[in-house]
Formats: structure tokens, sequence, C-alpha cells
């Protein structure tokens, strides 16, 4: 869910809509807003399942200490979603 | 300094027994008299935004800066600019002399929406329980209070010292 | 490869005061390193305003804090690289550094690491679902990104950050249904609690958290009551219908590149755990590596001002731009700054642990 207005940060101003892919699905993204803030508005939350016990994990820190919310992103798996920000036709994909 | 009530410590709800014995109180006597600041400042951490703020000098805090504030409230003209300086949201302005039935507490709120004048809002206790509705007689939000809109509502007399949030109505 | 006189790592406000103290004494070359997009470290996220006193800008909220300070350092001339990662420090103050794809080194002949701490969790049952999250991490998410990874809240933890974590999910339009603590008492400042008490939101101190139910996220939260020896009380668990809950347990100094250095390290758990030990003029162990903010031992941003600027003074003195005397001076300035943290209720812990601290390597240093 987007806050689009908040009473200390105020409304959001005007962004670039961007376009990603995850899975098949187009979603729209901010340019310049990390990975895991563009699925979150969109309602996902969970970004891989885990190797051995197939559990699903998503965003924990959400500043690049944890690595709980990588992805494979164009192709590179591992890759941190809280801190690397989108681009006009990425693609996304859970790892497992 | 005396230790705060089970209540305080555990819950985060400060009693009368708490709020009596406070620097930061004003007197039944003054209040009687028109607004004045109340400021429900309980623990000793390092802060003093409000002693700066007071156009009056009303409020003393210190070298000390971990000194609970001490109102003086013969200085105090109830003015309300310490509301919105005070980080904590610790202060409100009772005015007990707003008409014969009704007393205006003056709350500061950061959330939206802001409620216009007129509105009918929900009117909560320390514990956030809903005691009374009020209605709102002003709101001031200048650039000056950063934010931090101060909200002045009318309610029973009765409950102007339990009266310290809001709800407006149709938020959940 | 290029030479620095003072490489800070980290441009949260304990870097910043650092490197900006420097630049006023006279320092020259000095550069600035953050893995972020922006200055100002967690400050980014701190929608309140700040307590304290005017050194510590009271009343300004942290947001504001930040882009002030940022200002100051560009307005100071101090070179500043933002997304960029220093992935370690080599020999002869080697620091090593990737940004954009491309890696770098530069040598500096001072530098001060101020890399800030990394958040806590509780490992119970479902504590890897998603939808639990730390508490600063749904800070970002909220203040940073303006998303909100859910809607019902659990906070765990009643300190500060616990608390005005809980009062910001309530701006940014969430419910949070409760906040819990295992200690008998609420952590952080009664302010802070009442804040959220009187909006309806209980906190309820003595219990645990026992698990977190759900399949693919978090469905539910399951709370326990705890003696006064913190043993969970049968039959008095409690459940939560919540999609998130929070941690906001604690945090530990991000040291990495002080042990890489081969600083001496303490175990104090008062302070977050392992922590590079330090003079009072915040150098550690390694001639030329200072340490300061929350890497050097968990407090806030207020006192992280402080240190990073005690450390910034060190390293003019130790540089030749300030005489003994006057560094002495401004530090004395500083650690007045420091004090009213470290006294009464919520600063005892911290009084007595600097002397631990001080006592490895000694208050002085390894200069004298």
């Amino acid at each position: 869910m987007r806050i689009l207005e908040h009473p200390i940060l105020g409304k959001m101003p005007p962004r670039k809509v961007v376009k990603i892919e995850m899975e098949g699905r187009v979603l729209e993204a901010f340019e310049g807003e990390p990975i895991a803030a563009a699925l979150t508005a969109h309602g996902i939350c969970v970004f891989r399942y885990t190797r051995v016990r197939k559990e699903p994990r998503g965003i924990s820190c959400a500043i690049g200490q944890c690595t709980d919310c990588v992805m494979v992103v164009n192709g590179i798996p591992n890759t941190r979603t809280c801190v690397t920000r989108v681009e006009d036709g990425m693609k996304i994909q859970r790892q497992e | 300094m005396k230790k705060l009530s089970k209540s305080a410590a555990a819950k985060g709800v400060l009693k009368r027994e708490d709020l009596g014995r406070l620097p930061g109180m004003p007197s039944e006597k003054r209040l009687k008299k028109g607004p004045v600041a109340i400021i429900e400042c309980a623990d000793e951490f390092p802060c003093n935004p409000c002693e700066a703020a007071c156009p009056e000098q009303a409020i003393r805090i210190g070298e000390d800066i971990t000194n609970l504030p001490v109102l003086d409230e013969d200085k105090c003209t109830g003015c309300g600019v310490c509301i919105s300086a005070c980080p904590g949201l610790a202060i409100f302005v009772v005015d007990l002399t707003y008409s014969q039935k009704e007393a205006v507490v003056r709350i500061p709120h950061e959330f939206l929406p802001i409620p216009g004048k007129g509105e009918v809002v929900k009117c909560l206790n320390r514990e956030g329980k809903i005691i009374t509705e009020g209605g709102v007689v002003k709101v001031i939000n200048p650039k000056r209070n950063d934010r931090t809109p101060v909200i002045w509502v009318a309610v029973p007399r009765e409950f102007a010292q339990d009266v310290r949030a809001i709800r407006v109505s149709d938020t959940g | 490869m290029e030479t620095y006189e003072f490489a800070v790592v980290g441009g949260g406000p304990a870097g910043m005061s650092g490197a900006i103290e420097a630049a006023k004494a006279g320092v020259q070359k000095i550069a600035i390193f953050d893995e972020n997009p922006t200055l100002g470290g967690q400050l980014v996220k701190q929608t309140h305003k700040f307590f304290g006193g005017r050194e510590h800008r009271a009343g300004k909220r942290g947001i504001d804090i930040a882009s002030a300070m940022a200002k100051e350092c560009h307005g100071l001339g101090i070179d500043v690289m933002k997304d960029t990662v220093v992935w370690g420090i080599f020999k002869g103050n080697t620091v090593a550094l990737y940004n954009e794809g491309k890696a770098q080194r530069l040598t500096a002949k001072a530098i001060l690491l101020a890399t800030g701490a990394s958040e806590n969790n509780i490992a119970c049952p479902g504590w890897t679902l998603p939808g639990v999250l730390g508490a600063g991490g749904i800070q970002t998410m909220m203040n940073v990104h303006r998303v909100l990874p859910g809607n019902r809240i659990l906070m765990v933890g009643s300190g500060n950050v616990g608390l005005i974590v809980s009062y910001q999910l309530l701006q940014a339009g969430a419910k949070v249904v409760a906040v819990i603590d295992i200690l008998p008492r609420i952590g952080g400042y009664g302010v802070h609690a009442s804040k959220i008490t009187r909006l309806s939101v209980p906190i309820l101190t003595s219990h645990s958290l026992k698990e977190i139910i759900g399949k693919d996220r978090v469905e539910a939260a399951v709370i326990i009551k705890v003696d006064s020896k913190n043993k969970p009380i049968p039959g008095t668990e409690q459940r939560f219908d919540v999609d998130t809950v929070c941690l906001s347990v604690g945090l530990s100094p991000l040291a990495e590149l002080a042990w890489m250095c081969g600083c001496k390290f303490l175990y104090v758990p008062e302070l977050g755990g392992w922590m590079p030990c330090r003079s009072e003029k915040m150098e550690t162990s390694v001639p030329g590596i200072y340490v300061a903010g929350d890497g050097g031992g968990i407090e806030e941003a207020s006192t992280a001002m402080m240190t990073g600027a005690i450390a910034g003074i060190a390293v003019a003195e130790s540089l030749g731009y300030l005489t003994k005397e006057r560094s002495e001076e401004l530090r004395k300035e500083k650690t007045k700054g420091l004090d009213p943290f470290r006294c009464k209720d919520f600063g005892f812990r911290r009084v007595a642990n600097e002397k631990l601290i001080e006592n490895i390597i000694g208050s002085k240093g390894v200069r004298e």
C-alpha cells in the first residue's frame, strides 16, 4: 500500500512511472525506488523460497544488511531488492 | 524524584497521583483563572525546547537539561506556543473558563485528516478510552509549528483533565 | 592512488559531525563515503522532533537535521561519495571502495568508522515469515519509500525505537494492536509511551513473543506472559490477528571494518555486544582509526553527533590543525553534550561501561 498523503511527509510528489516485470506480471513502479518497495506497493510479500525447506522469505531489515529480500534481477541472483533501484524493463524472479 | 506509579512504568499511563507531583502542573487556583499550560513530562531525560519556546519564560529547566520542566503558573498566559514545541507532545493547554458548561483542551495532533472548525470528534483519555465527544473550536497550524497542528476541542468541563487525544470520526 | 587526509566511512550523524568538525578546524582533503543514495544515515527516516538541547538540534525533525547537516558538508567542501560501499580497509590505511560497478582504492591519513548498527532478531517459531520486519526496517519502508508492508502490527519491544515507530505506524495509517516487552517496565521515555497509549495502543509489559503463525506470510502472533525470572507462564497465551510483526529488540554495532583493521574489541551487552574499544578521543587501538556513533556502541543519534564531533576534533589535532589545548577545549564542549544522555535513569548504564571501554586502551589512547 502506498502512502499518498502523510501528516509529516506531506503529499507524495509526482514521480516518473516505469514498468518492471515479475514472473510474467507487468508492474508499475516509481523511478528510483527500490524493487522491494515496488513489490510491497503491489501487495507482493513473498520474495523467494529457501532452497532446502522451501520456506517463504521477504523483507526484514530493509537497508541491505540481512539479505532476506534477495531475488533474481535481470538474471543475476542474490540481488538485494531493498537497496537495488527499479529500472524500466527490469525482470524480477523469485529465487529458490 | 519520587517513583512513578505502576501504571506509568508498566503501561505508559500517568495517573492522577503521578500528575499531581509533577512540577509542570498548574494549581487548581490557577486553572480557574484561565488558559494555562499543563506539562505532563515525568521522566528525566535530556530535553529543553519548551523552555526555549516560551515567550514569557514561564517554563524553567535550567543548566541540567534532564531536569523536569517547572511551570511558573503566574507567568504562563496559556498562549500555547509550547504545545507544538515539545518533541514528546506532552504539553497541553486547558481553559476551564471557556463557558459555563465547557472547557477547551488544546491538543497536539499530528495525524490526517486534520479536523475542521465545528467538527465533532471523539475524545480519548490517557488510556486511549473514548470518554466523550468534543467540538473543534479552532485549529492552529502555522508554519512555525513545523507540522504539529494544535486542535482546540470544547469538552464538558468535568472531562477537561482527562481528555488528552482526539479521534476524527470515520477514521479507524 | 588518491590520498585523503581524512576518510569517513558512513554519512550518518556521527560521520557527518566528524567531517564537519575536521573541516571547520582546517583539515583539507576530507571524504565521506556512504552506501546509500543520500546522506543522513538513520536520520532520513526519523520524522519525529528530536530531544536534547540546542547542540543536539532539539525540536528539529530528524529528516530536517539530515538535510541541514548534508548541506553543511557540501558547503565546507567535503567530498561526498554516495552509493559507495567501503568493503575493506587494508594495510597503510588503504580504503577499498565499490561504486557503480567499479572498484577503487585510496589511502587516508585518518579514518573514521561511523558505520552504525544492525537490528537484532528474536528467533521464535515463524520468525522468518514475510511480514516479520525490524522496527527500523518498517520505518524505512514507510518514511523513506512511502509503502506499508502491512496494516495490523504487533510491535515487540518498548524501548524508544519500538514506541516511536509504533507512533509513526499510526501516522502512516496502520493499526498497532499492541506493544509488548519482556521486562516489567517500559524501556523508553514515558512521553513516547503516552503518545500511543492515549491513542488506544496498549503496552503489555512482562510479555514475550511465543510464536508467529502463517503460511506464506504472517497471519497471527501469539504472546505469553512471563514471571519475574522471564519464564513463560503456561496458559497465559494471547493471540493477535496481525499481518505484521515488528521486532524492536535492540541493535548491534556494525563493526566488520574495525575487525578487519585489527582493532581490539570488547563485549559489552548493555551497549549492543561486540564493539571496538576506543579512547575518550574516539581512537581505536589502531592508530589513525577512529570510531563514532552506534558503530562504537549503541546509543542514539544525538550522542552520535557528539562522538562524531569528538573524533573529528581528534583527527584535526593528530594532523596538526589544532593545538593540544584548543583540541582539549573543543572536546570538553562536545563531552558536555554527551553528559546529559549518560546520567540518571536512562543513561546510567552507559557511564559504567564507558569506564570499562576506556580501561582497555587507556583514556588517552594509543598515542600517549
